[in-house]
């Protein structure tokens, strides 16, 4: 065909094509989505330092195995209360002339989602131990140590922030572990991230793909199986509490023979897991987030929670029951709030 | 003997059987639902599985009767007579007449040594299933299709266990045959068997009538007046692996443009090298986090740096130093410039070194997959493809051929594409923002797709057709391959975005672009594998078409699975997991590499003359492919369970810990892989500066030479 063997005409054609097709698939959709979308009215920006620490966060290369994004299937409700939307990231620009836009949303899920870490972790002192060798706090992490973002001093200055670090992973250093600057904002960025509420009006988007055969939905409501406590355990207090249930020391205290957890009036138990904990700071002790109302855990969870930490590793705690935690919850929110 | 021999062919028939058994009771223990596709699958399977167990059963059968025959009841030794021909019967008279006249009666012995071939069967049954798996996860389409792409292979092997077991039984029929033909031997030297020689006598004249044979042909002597006849050996010692056939020699090629092309490949080769070294030390920090803390060494910078080096360096370079071959030869016109090609030789290297110092020292772009290079360094990647691009159709728009050849279709349409995606990507003028995904997706997957296949399916259609001396089978077939590629891969990027806050609706155009995917690989393949119609014999004879075959099965079964994970139902599953990791080695190593190679080493001999050592080409190819295979099946299988567990809901950290060993297998596959590019290099090196053993003639007109200068200089 003439078509064919002129060069001009075949190569033009093929070209036209291409870009046609580019333009409907790529160009105006990125267009329309970058000019159609208005961060969220609740949404908070990025303090100095989160900035900063964005910037720590793309230079290592984080995304590479933590996604920033809760996609709308069942499976991903542990990362995030809602699945993500386009306007979660429309606060996201060009860092500068030189560098793309970061949206972060990554491809690969080696490690944790981190939309909503923010919440999920909120514990400075974890992420820091966690970021000077992630072994410290979860045994079979794969993560890469960031060692070179904390630096040892004999004498701790005025502003350090100090880190705890078990002797075995100082890689023989004596002294105290101090955080750089990098881990500082890396860690302010880490909590900054929180997915933001919808405003009341807008509709929620649904997770797709629900689990068939879940006990609560629309099962006989007599019925309810009793939860997987030890695997509640692990999702929502493990990294710090450990999977002894020793905790860890100067950092995170035990559950075990823990006189909270093993406490016949279970008030104080429910109302440390709603709302968090701070009166062990004296003794050298982190302070504990609200995990429970952060992670959005129901009654049930957290009587499966707590039951699993009553009866493990040595610990012979009366069961509390479903009730009994249903009427203290109620109880401990007004005191939370 | 006897028993043991059928012991070997009974274990080789269980052998064969395991791991099609395996792989059915896999299925049938998972899936409890009515699945009729999966039906389908298992009974072309069986019926797979049936006609070898019944070919084996036949040879079995057929080794009974020999031995039997051998033990009992064994037909007349006097009915052989009948059918032999005058060779035997003149070498048995002449025996006798020799024994008549020494009266001697020692016989002819033979001494036959037996090998026993022991076939080595591994079948590494997968590990248990853990947990349930949700019924309709079986049934999905694209699982089903996986599990087809998967089963290929183990049926390949299965059918090739048959072939063993087959040769098997030639041996020992043969043995039983010597064992007869001793007896008949020892039947003939009986003596009193004049009345059997005289009928031989007359049965041996009759046989011996022919034709003089010079009829037709007259009785000149012939001759090679055309020079058809190559490397003709007259020598041949017993080889410890089977030779192959040497390169052809061709017309020389300008030794300018001859030498740019050999930088191109040697650069590409040292980006391969560092390549994967660097992907080689990334598999090792998976078991092993804690291998160095180090900034410039730590994960997260160091896997960016992996996949651009292998990407723009590496498989780039590769293509574009056997595209300044292909274009002008099939434009039959010399290269426009072989300076530009020398800048962009220079721009791509920089680029690819210059990125790889900012990765490290944690310059990048923001993250998006193999964007991670920041635009100035990109810049030079573009301005080189840029001259590349002026050269070549300035070179086409000079060709002596009226027709452009299809190769130069798709090597001008790759850079073409490649420049139009690095702008669009690349452009720091108009993305500011939540536009960036949706870039991200279409620049991911074009420059895999319209950059690195459709210029590496330029040079297949022409140095396939030029291995196997033969014209590429359709024309036509590569035109439909080219527009559907066109059409149907632009749109299918936001595939790696399914159930991501972007539009549903280009989500789904994705997906529905990811099935139109098989018109252009399905017409591709089936091009591809009917040119090695009539000439799958040269195969086992060449080093350079096993790379081709290899190259071209992956372009099938791994572009498929492409469209098979681009489903909504199995994205939930394999999304995010290292699925895609696995995928995408398939993709760009087994298509793209393999291709390349073949590429290269029927290419480079041309250039220089001198050739690889024929053993370690094969033990490229060997630990390529077997690393492939240990580095991507174990993880499929092993993401595809973590995928699972997330949708139960199990503790993340149980994930981790789960793929363990698929990650062990992962760095061991990787290794072979990493090793095997060592022997590339070495061949290369050896293409290239070879010291090949001196030959007679070329010296001696070398020296006949020498002596007509010096006597020039006497006169």
């Amino acid at each position: 065909m003439e078509f064919f063997n002129n060069h001009t005409k075949l190569f033009t054609t093929a070209f036209l094509l291409f870009v046609g097709l580019t333009l409907f698939v790529c160009i105006i959709p990125a267009l329309d989505n970058q000019t159609n979308n208005e961060p969220l009215p609740f949404a908070q920006a990025l303090s100095e330092e989160a900035i900063k620490g964005k910037a720590v966060f793309i230079a290592n290369g984080c995304v590479a195995c933590h996604t920033q994004q809760v996609r709308n299937v069942d499976m991903d409700k542990v990362w995030g209360e809602r699945p993500s939307i386009a306007a979660d990231y429309a606060d996201n620009y060009r860092t500068d002339f030189w560098r793309n836009t970061a949206t972060l949303m990554g491809t690969e899920r080696t490690g944790p989602d981190l939309t909503n870490i923010g919440s999920r972790q909120p514990s400075r002192e974890w992420q820091l131990s966690h970021l000077f060798n992630p072994r410290i706090v979860v045994k079979e992490s794969i993560m890469p140590a960031y060692t070179w973002m904390f630096e040892v001093k004999d004498k701790l200055a005025e502003g350090d922030v100090s880190v705890s670090v078990p002797e075995e992973f100082m890689n023989g250093q004596k002294g105290k572990v101090v955080a750089k600057e990098e881990a500082m904002q890396l860690v302010a960025y880490l909590q900054a991230l929180k997915q933001t509420k919808l405003p009341g009006d807008a509709p929620k988007p649904a997770f797709l793909y629900k689990k068939t055969g879940e006990p609560n939905a629309g099962s006989k409501p007599g019925a309810t199986k009793e939860l997987n406590g030890a695997m509640l355990y692990t999702n929502n207090c493990q990294s710090c509490h450990q999977q002894n249930g020793e905790g860890l020391k100067g950092a995170f205290p035990p559950l075990k023979g823990s006189k909270i957890v093993l406490d016949e009036n279970p008030e104080l138990f429910v109302d440390i897991i709603m709302n968090g904990y701070s009166g062990r700071e004296k003794e050298g002790f982190g302070v504990m987030p609200a995990v429970g109302t952060n992670n959005r855990l129901k009654a049930e969870e957290v009587t499966a929670i707590m039951n699993h930490e009553r009866t493990s590793w040595g610990n012979n705690g009366k069961k509390v029951t479903l009730q009994q935690v249903q009427k203290l919850m109620e109880k401990v929110k007004a005191t939370g709030k | 003997m006897n028993t043991f021999k059928k012991l070997i062919v009974l274990l080789s028939l269980i052998c064969i059987s395991i791991p099609v058994f395996a792989d059915e009771a896999q299925g049938t223990v998972v899936h409890n639902s009515n699945a009729r596709e999966l039906m389908w699958f298992f009974a072309i399977v069986l019926l797979f599985l049936l006609f070898a167990a019944l070919y084996v059963y036949e040879k079995v059968k057929q080794i009974k009767k020999i031995s039997d025959r051998n033990s009992g009841g064994s037909k007349p030794l006097k009915e052989y007579l009948v059918d032999m021909d005058s060779r035997q019967i003149d070498s048995y008279l002449k025996f006798r007449r020799d024994k008549d006249k020494q009266n001697d009666d020692h016989g002819i012995s033979i001494l036959i040594w037996f090998s026993v071939i022991s076939v080595l069967t591994f079948n590494s049954l997968p590990a248990h299933a853990q947990g349930q798996a949700p019924s309709s996860f079986w049934t999905e389409g694209g699982v089903i299709i996986t599990v087809l792409l998967i089963a290929i292979p183990i049926l390949a092997g299965a059918f090739l266990m048959t072939i063993k077991v087959s040769k098997l039984f030639q041996v020992y029929q043969n043995k039983k045959n010597l064992e007869e033909a001793e007896k008949l031997a020892a039947y003939l030297q009986q003596p009193g068997n004049d009345d059997i020689e005289q009928v031989l006598i007359k049965r041996k004249l009759a046989l011996d009538f022919t034709l003089n044979h010079q009829e037709l042909s007259g009785t000149l002597q012939p001759e090679d007046t055309k020079g058809l006849l190559q490397q003709v050996n007259t020598d041949a010692v017993l080889p410890v692996v089977a030779v192959k056939k040497r390169a052809v020699k061709r017309p020389q090629i300008d030794p300018a443009l001859s030498k740019l092309i050999l930088w191109f490949t040697g650069t590409a080769c040292f980006w391969l090298i560092f390549g994967t070294t660097v992907g080689e030390y990334l598999g090792i920090k998976f078991i092993s986090p804690d291998a160095d803390q180090l900034s410039w060494l730590s994960f997260g910078r160091l896997r960016p740096v992996h996949t651009n080096a292998v990407f723009w360096g590496w498989a780039s370079l590769g293509m574009l130093g056997l595209g300044y071959y292909v274009v002008p030869r099939v434009s039959n016109v010399a290269l426009k410039s072989i300076k530009l090609g020398w800048y962009t030789l220079y721009l791509i290297n920089i680029s690819v070194f210059l990125g790889t110092i900012c990765l490290m020292s944690g310059l990048n772009n923001g993250g998006g997959e193999y964007r991670e290079y920041i635009w100035p360094v990109m810049l030079f990647f573009g301005v080189g493809l840029l001259l590349t691009l002026i050269n070549f159709l300035q070179t086409i728009a000079r060709r002596k051929t009226k027709e452009i050849y299809i190769s130069n279709w798709y090597i001008v349409a790759a850079i073409i594409f490649a420049i139009v995606i690095a702008i669009v990507a690349y452009v720091p003028f108009w993305q500011d923002g939540l536009g960036e995904t949706i870039i991200q997706g279409y620049y991911m997957h074009q420059g895999v797709g319209m950059w690195f296949m459709l210029f590496t399916l330029g040079i297949v259609y022409y140095f396939l057709p030029q291995q196997l001396n033969k014209p590429i089978y359709s024309y036509s077939l590569g035109i439909l391959a080219f527009w559907a590629q066109i059409l149907f891969y632009t749109v299918i990027g936001t595939h790696h975005f399914v159930f991501s806050s972007i539009p549903w609706w280009l989500q789904t155009t994705a997906i529905v672009g990811s099935v139109g995917m098989v018109i252009p690989v399905a017409a591709g393949t089936t091009n591809f594998l009917l040119t090695f119609k009539g000439a799958w014999y040269k195969i086992p004879s060449s080093y350079t078409l096993p790379f081709f075959l290899i190259g071209i099965i992956f372009y099938f079964t791994g572009s498929l699975q492409g469209t098979a994970e681009a489903f909504r139902s199995t994205n939930l599953i394999w999304h995010f997991t290292d699925f895609t990791v696995a995928h995408s080695h398939i993709t760009m190593y087994g298509i793209i590499c393999f291709l390349l190679w073949a590429g290269i080493y029927a290419l480079v001999p041309r250039l220089t003359g001198k050739e690889a050592p024929q053993i370690t080409v094969g033990a490229h190819f060997w630990l390529a492919l077997i690393g492939l295979l240990f580095y991507t099946i174990p993880l499929m299988y092993g993401s595809t369970l973590k995928g699972m567990m997330w949708m139960q809901g199990k503790p993340f950290i149980d994930s981790v810990v789960f793929m363990t060993p698929y990650w062990l297998w992962r760095a061991i596959g990787g290794s072979l892989m990493w090793l095997s590019h060592l022997f590339f290099a070495y061949n290369l090196y050896k293409m290239l500066t070879g010291s090949t053993t001196l030959d007679v003639r070329e010296a001696a007109i070398e020296k006949l030479n020498q002596s007509y200068t010096a006597t020039e200089r006497n006169l």
